[in-house]
């Protein structure tokens, strides 16, 4: 069984992200990039499967800039197996990056494809569902866990009331939580390991798919400071300001 | 967010602008890599050293290893930060894929090491510790000796110790009385008592590799008759599984004012029939093998000396910008909001102070990690013997100089900090008490100068410092005309000057006065060396910042570069010219300390 994850190369998450001077953008000079968390948790569990002997071959795909290459190769050397780039200019959106990922499936028909719930970039959680319409398969999404159980898959999914079970057929969808699994490191060897697994690339022309968007940035702002606190009195007067200030209670 | 544990931006200048480490892939041991493989190197490091070593580093300090009278008894936390380091691949990053290391140029080594020397700067010792005692072997020991031992110790399977120390033999090794007694079989039994042995007992792997200097029975007295053994912890059995215990008794261990991650012990062999050892190399041969290594381990602990004074210099830079403290002397307004510390000159003197120390005796250690990088990897013969001769001469000053201004950073740091800076909540105090060893283990600055005035100075008829003082005057050079430079090339000038004149009359005194004198402030003089080699790399420094600034630059690049031109200018302006003091000293050849009598204390 093949499996296809999906990795987006973001700004790694320790980073105090800033916007540019001129309010333009995000600040990325410098800036350090990483795979997305949840991406990374997708990888770890494809690994995982394989090893398990569940699953025969982990392809990570990534749709993106040159760069995203990196990221391809941090998940290799965590244990996949080969590596599709898509190239393409800017950053796409859910939807572009959805139809793309839909031309991969039909060229790799994979049985399952893991991909994060969400990129922390964009926060949008959409690619995953998207994908799973285009593709006609089914999806579980913020999986907490998951097994493959012949040519079915169970999928725990974290929700708001609590954990909800789910079966699919497979082929299908799974993004993933927090919790799925903690995802190992990768090692130095390995690094240098990672560089001679195959690599192939890509472009939206290839795997015919028009890209086009439908968004535009007109700006990036930081949220507002917060102002400093003051010290009340007495419960009366905090009563009195989170009613009639702050308008928090009534 | 914390304040980072280093400035990736900083660490990404040394490789990619000063030192240029992508050029390293035209050899052929590194052609498989790049900037992007480095970076990856760096990457798991820092998150190693995050997850694993910044969480416990408090509870490290506040348990220091124990013994319960038959083992050591430490934290579970420190075996899972081993266990962690050694899947990483963090043992020995540079040392060849075949034996499970990444072939990584020595100075992005270095760096990415770094991280974890700044979280950790002693519980990793173990395995830096392992990592050098492979080296020895690894270049000395026999291909059956190798074949047995060094694959598992670059695993971490086995871990490994140098033991030189005595009692009676710190500093003085030429003392040391350890004796070695050959068996028919070829082993020898060892018999004698180290001390201050790092890593010398411990539960985290199954066996323990002791690198042991000794004498061999009728060998000649002082250094030429030392020699080196293998004298595992447990013997190994025919099919090399780990088997009886070895006669190597754990007599106690030492209490330290910090590296409290590390067993510090004192070791009894042979208090029975005698630990079972194997020559290393030829009998006599001990030190010279053993110094062989050391110019990599004081490499190695200049770097520890200066990491920790760029990770103090870190953590005191982001607390300096989110305390706010009183206001500036033109405020009169008492109800002003206070400004942060930061906005205070004199907190700003203590970070610029911590910045040229840290970053200066920094780039001097990566410097000489490309030195020992190039004498083993350079294509040409040419370019392996110069490394190697700078290497040498450079050694005791990239000892030294890191080590001793490293703490003194540390205490900048604590000071930045005030109140909080003397408690445990915050990581400076136990960055100054982990840094305070390095002015004392391998090689007492004391020792380090001696060796530098009486042997690198004038060996090889100059040779050495010849090239050092070539390579100095090259940089002078190229600063010619550079304004941003010009004030450090002045007093560079001056700096220079004073040691060369300094030099000319220690050595001429050598022959005429009474060498004891002569000696006397040999530490002077390698402080007042060390201050020119490290103006000296704040010069190269300068010259690569003031080249950038040129070009168009993001504003934090041109922070950044403005940051480097500014501490280059701290260290002419508030450093150098103390040269002239001591260069005065030096060549008067003071005799004040020299001639104070033990009795007048
Ligand atoms: C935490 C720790 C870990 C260590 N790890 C190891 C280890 O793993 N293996 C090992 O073999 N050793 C180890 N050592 C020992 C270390 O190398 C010695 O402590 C060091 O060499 C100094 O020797 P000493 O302590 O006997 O001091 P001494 O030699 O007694 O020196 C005391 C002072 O006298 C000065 N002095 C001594 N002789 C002279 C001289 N001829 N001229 C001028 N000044 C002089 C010194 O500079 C120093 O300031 C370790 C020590 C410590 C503290
Ligand atoms: C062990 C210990 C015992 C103590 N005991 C007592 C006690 O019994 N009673 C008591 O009342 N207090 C006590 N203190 C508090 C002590 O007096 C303060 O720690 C000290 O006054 C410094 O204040 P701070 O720690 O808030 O540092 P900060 O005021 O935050 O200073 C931090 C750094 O900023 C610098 N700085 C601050 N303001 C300025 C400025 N305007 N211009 C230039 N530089 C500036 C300081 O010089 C320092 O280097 C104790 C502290 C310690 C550590």
């Amino acid at each position: 069984m093949k499996a296809l994850v999906a990795v987006k190369r973001v700004v790694d998450y320790n980073v105090k992200v800033r916007a540019k001077a001129d309010g333009s953008d995000v600040e990325l000079n410098n800036v350090k990039m990483a795979i997305n968390p949840f991406c990374e948790i997708a990888v770890e569990e494809a690994v995982r499967l394989k090893e398990a002997g569940t699953v025969s071959e982990v392809v990570v795909v990534s749709v993106g800039e040159k760069s995203s290459q990196e990221q391809i190769r941090t998940a290799l050397a965590l244990g996949a197996d080969r590596g599709i780039h898509v190239e393409v200019e800017g950053r796409p959106e859910p939807l572009e990056i959805a139809k793309l990922l839909k031309g991969v499936v039909d060229k790799e028909q994979p049985q399952l494809v893991i991909l994060g719930k969400q990129s922390i970039d964009g926060d949008n959680n959409q690619t995953g569902q998207m994908l799973g319409a285009l593709a006609n398969m089914g999806q579980g999404t913020f999986a907490s866990e998951i097994k493959v159980d012949g040519d079915s898959l169970q999928v725990i999914r974290e929700v708001d009331g609590g954990l909800q079970t789910l079966k699919l057929t497979l082929p299908a969808i799974v993004t993933t939580d927090l919790r799925l699994n903690e995802p190992r490191y990768a090692s130095l060897p390995n690094i240098m390991k990672a560089k001679k697994k195959p690599l192939e690339v890509t472009n939206p022309a290839e795997l015919g798919v028009e890209v086009k968007s439908h968004v535009t940035q007109l700006g990036v702002a930081p949220p507002p400071e917060r102002a400093a606190g003051i010290k009340v009195e007495d419960v009366a007067q905090l009563v009195d300001k989170l009613k009639n200030e702050a308008k928090v209670i009534s | 967010m914390p304040a980072p544990l280093l400035s990736r931006r900083d660490l990404e200048f040394y490789l990619y602008e000063m030192f240029d480490v992508e050029a390293l892939a035209t050899r052929q041991r590194y052609e498989d890599h790049n900037r992007e493989s480095f970076n990856a190197a760096l990457d798991i490091a820092e998150k190693i050293a995050e997850d694993y070593f910044v969480p416990i580093r408090k509870t490290v300090d506040l348990n220091q290893p124990d013994w319960d009278g038959e083992k050591v008894v430490m934290i579970p936390e420190i075996k899972i930060a081993y266990d962690a380091v050694a899947e990483a691949g963090l043992i020995c990053p540079d040392q060849s894929y075949e034996m499970g290391g990444m072939q990584l140029p020595l100075v992005v080594t270095s760096c990415a090491m770094g991280y974890i020397t700044a979280a950790a700067s002693t519980t990793n010792g173990f395995h830096a510790l392992t990592a050098a005692n492979a080296n020895l072997l690894e270049t000395h020991a026999s291909e059956e000796q190798i074949e047995t031992w060094v694959p598992r110790l670059r695993t971490g399977e086995f871990a490994g110790t140098m033991a030189l120390s005595e009692p009676q033999a710190g500093s003085s090794l030429a003392d040391m009385r350890t004796k070695a007694v050959a068996q028919d079989d070829g082993t020898y039994r060892i018999f004698g008592n180290k001390i201050w042995i790092s890593g010398g007992d411990h539960e985290l792997s199954s066996n323990i590799v002791h690198a042991v200097l000794a004498r061999i029975e009728g060998a000649p007295p002082g250094v030429k008759g030392i020699s080196m053994f293998i004298c595992p912890k447990f013997l190994l059995n025919e099919d090399g599984s780990v088997g009886a215990r070895n006669d190597v008794q754990l007599a106690g261990l030492f209490h330290k004012m910090g590296g409290r991650g590390q067993t510090s012990t004192a070791l009894n062999f042979g208090e029975g029939e005698g630990a079972v050892a194997y020559l290393v190399g030829e009998p006599h041969q001990g030190l010279r093998y053993m110094f062989h290594m050391m110019n990599e381990a004081r490499v190695m602990v200049g770097t520890s000396g200066a990491t920790l004074a760029m990770a103090g210099y870190q953590y005191s830079l982001d607390y300096a910008k989110e305390r706010p403290q009183g206001r500036k002397a033109s405020s009169k307004d008492p109800l002003a909001d206070p400004v942060m510390l930061i906005e205070h000159a004199d907190v700003r003197r203590m970070l610029l102070a911590q910045k040229a120390y840290a970053e200066g005796a920094w780039s001097l250690c990566l410097f000489a990690s490309q030195l020992v990088d190039d004498w083993k990897t350079h294509p040409d013969e040419v370019g392996r013997t110069g490394a190697f001769e700078l290497l040498d001469f450079l050694t005791p000053i990239v000892k030294t100089w890191p080590s001793e201004y490293g703490p003194k950073a540390n205490d900048f740091a604590i000071q930045v900090l005030g109140g909080a800076g003397y408690t445990n909540e915050h990581p400076v105090e136990l960055m100054y008490r982990d840094n305070r060893l390095n002015p004392i283990h391998e090689g007492t600055t004391g020792i380090q100068s001696l060796d530098l005035l009486g042997r690198k100075v004038p060996q090889n008829g100059l040779a050495g410092y010849q090239a050092c003082l070539s390579a100095i005057e090259s940089t002078l050079e190229a600063a010619e005309g550079v304004a941003d430079c010009a004030p450090m090339l002045i007093a560079l000038q001056n700096a220079l000057g004073h040691l060369k004149s300094t030099t000319e009359v220690l050595l001429g005194s050598m022959l005429e006065r009474d060498i004891d004198l002569v000696m006397a402030n040999s530490a002077k003089y390698l402080e007042l060396f060390g201050h020119v080699v490290v103006g000296w790399m704040w010069l190269r420094q300068g010259l690569i910042a003031a080249q950038a600034l040129t070009a168009e630059c993001h504003s934090d690049d041109t922070a950044f570069y403005r940051g480097k031109l500014q501490s280059m200018l701290y260290f002419a302006r508030w450093e150098l010219p103390q040269t002239k003091v001591w260069a005065d000293l030096l060549s008067d050849l003071d005799d004040t300390t020299y001639t104070m009598e033990a009795a007048w204390f």
